[in-house]
């Protein structure tokens, strides 16, 4: 039967047409269809892989940002604490100092009253010495001359003294 | 510049299509003579329908008042004495052999679409082919090299690819984002190389595939969608034809046997993992199996086209064989059913055709890594 019988004309034909047809194609289409879909798949593919390295880029920077905030507060208290240590004993220094201080005067006081009353009871004796010695005087005198007057005058000197 | 050529190719076009369409009234001029005898004729369904999927020297478009009307085409013959050519259309639409065209001191004749020798004098019946006792004829052939039926479509689908994918290779802009037509183009062209070429011939080598593939694949569509279409300039049943599945099976077989490399032919010859006399057993099965698969390639577009078209034309016999017009509905039914059966089945046989062609190349590149563990 010829419909399985390959016709050579047919054969022939078609050999040169899909022959023709492949470089054809291959140079005009194929070719700028294929190299043009790659390349756009390409660009594509280093787009993402871009996009993803600026993503990590970006979560590193977050994270450093955070890191550094952290420090920062970490520190921050860190000054506070000593800042806060600083400022009690220098509260306490000062009332140590103030304590010693006023000790210290009150000591350097009293030695100046224990001073004066000292040297107040030591006049006070010279004086009554003195006195003593010049009532004693005059008692003499007296009793040197006139036995009663010397008593008067004994008399009046101990008023006197009591005055005194 | 781009638009002012793609005009020139426009108007090429328009120009190509108004001369392939006037041409048939030439035809009809030419062919004045009335053969009436032809409506009497019993209808027979076996001669119609082998007509159709079968070549022809003359695109037959319709006939019309008990002409046939039919587009001429170029009778291209290398004889005894050099080339010849003449118009079809010099047969007169003769198929019996009795219309005699001479040309260059030689006379031909046209018998069932095969141009031979006239005898010196005519048959009987007014034939110049003598027969043989099976009715084959016996007169000497030239070499037959004419633009056909199947030819000229075959021509038709090379400017449409060119056209289409021509077109559509210009549609990308600078960041290569398709346009227009190229959108179209584009996923057909991935899917070939996603799911044809690097499945089966894998990411290394696929890449030198891609324009033969791609080129199978559409050429081998086109033709199939353009059987489908019932009128002129398209219905030629070239798909389904074995001259043109052998030439391109043949031509998977020249590079499945060119690119096969040492394993495919250990693989072939001397089947590694298994014992001796299976090994001797397994070659001449094997060696077969190089011819079998391309001529499985071959027979298989041929027989689902022309499958395809002989169902169709018998749905719609139909009517003339039970010469009844009340049957038309269920035919034109069942004809439009199968037709869009047809549209599925087009496009699968090119993706199948093309898909082994992919298989048996991957087949015969694979490098067997796994056998050197054993």
């Amino acid at each position: 039967m010829d419909l399985v019988t390959p016709d050579f004309g047919l054969i022939f034909w078609t050999f040169i047409s899909f022959a023709i047809l492949f470089f054809v194609l291959k140079k005009f289409a194929w070719k700028p269809i294929v190299g043009t879909v790659n390349d756009r798949e390409q660009s594509i593919r280093a787009a993402l892989a871009s996009a993803e390295a600026a993503k990590r880029e970006m979560e590193n920077l977050t994270a450093d940002n955070e890191r550094i905030l952290k420090e920062a507060r970490v520190e921050r208290e860190a000054m506070m604490k000593e800042a806060r240590e600083i400022k009690a004993k220098m509260i306490a220094d000062a009332k140590d100092e103030a304590k010693i201080q006023a000790d210290k005067m009150i000591e350097n006081a009293q030695a100046a009253i224990e001073n004066e009353k000292k040297s107040a009871i030591a006049e006070l004796k010279n004086q009554v010495a003195s006195l003593s010695v010049e009532i004693a005087e005059k008692v003499v005198r007296q009793e040197l001359s006139d036995k009663d007057r010397q008593l008067k005058l004994v008399e009046n000197m101990l008023d006197d003294a009591t005055l005194n | 510049m781009k638009t002012t050529n793609f005009n020139v190719i426009k108007s090429l076009i328009f120009g190509l299509f108004f001369i392939l369409s006037a041409s048939p009234v030439l035809a009809i001029s030419a062919d004045s003579e009335t053969k009436s005898e032809g409506e009497e004729e019993e209808f027979n369904v076996t001669d119609m329908i082998m007509h159709h999927v079968k070549d022809a020297h003359d695109f037959h478009i319709l006939d019309w008042n008990g002409h046939a009307v039919s587009f001429p085409l170029p009778v291209i013959l290398w004889t005894d004495n050099g080339l010849v050519t003449f118009m079809s259309s010099e047969f007169h639409h003769d198929d019996s052999g009795s219309v005699v065209v001479e040309k260059g001191g030689q006379k031909f004749v046209k018998y069932h679409e095969e141009i031979y020798y006239a005898s010196d004098t005519p048959n009987s019946d007014g034939s110049f082919v003598n027969l043989d006792a099976e009715a084959h004829p016996v007169n000497a052939q030239p070499l037959d090299f004419s633009i056909t039926k199947l030819v000229f479509s075959m021509f038709l689908s090379i400017l449409l690819l060119l056209l289409i994918f021509g077109l559509s290779a210009r549609k990308y802009d600078a960041s290569g984002v398709p346009r227009g037509i190229a959108k179209f183009t584009e996923p057909l062209v991935l899917f070939i190389r996603d799911d044809v070429a690097i499945p089966n011939i894998g990411e290394k080598h696929y890449k030198r595939f891609m324009p033969f593939l791609l080129t199978l694949f559409f050429f081998i569509w086109i033709n199939n969608i353009m059987g489908l279409i019932p009128f002129f300039p398209f219905s030629a049943n070239l798909s389904g034809n074995i001259a043109f599945t052998f030439v391109l099976a043949l031509i998977t077989f020249v590079i499945t046997t060119l690119v096969g490399n040492k394993d495919y032919w250990k693989h072939i010859f001397w089947m590694p993992g298994v014992p001796v006399p299976m090994k001797i057993f397994l070659a001449p099965i094997e060696f077969l199996g190089i011819f079998i698969k391309p001529i499985s390639l071959m027979i298989r577009l041929f027989a689902n086209i022309t499958a395809g078209h002989i169902i169709v034309l018998s749905l719609i016999s139909l009517i003339f064989i039970a010469k009844s017009v009340w049957v038309s509905p269920a035919s034109v039914f069942f004809s439009v059913f199968i037709s869009l059966i047809e549209v599925l089945v087009v496009a699968i046989q090119a993706y199948i055709f093309t898909m082994l062609s992919a298989l048996y190349i991957g087949a015969a590149m694979e490098e067997h890594e796994h056998e050197h563990e054993h």
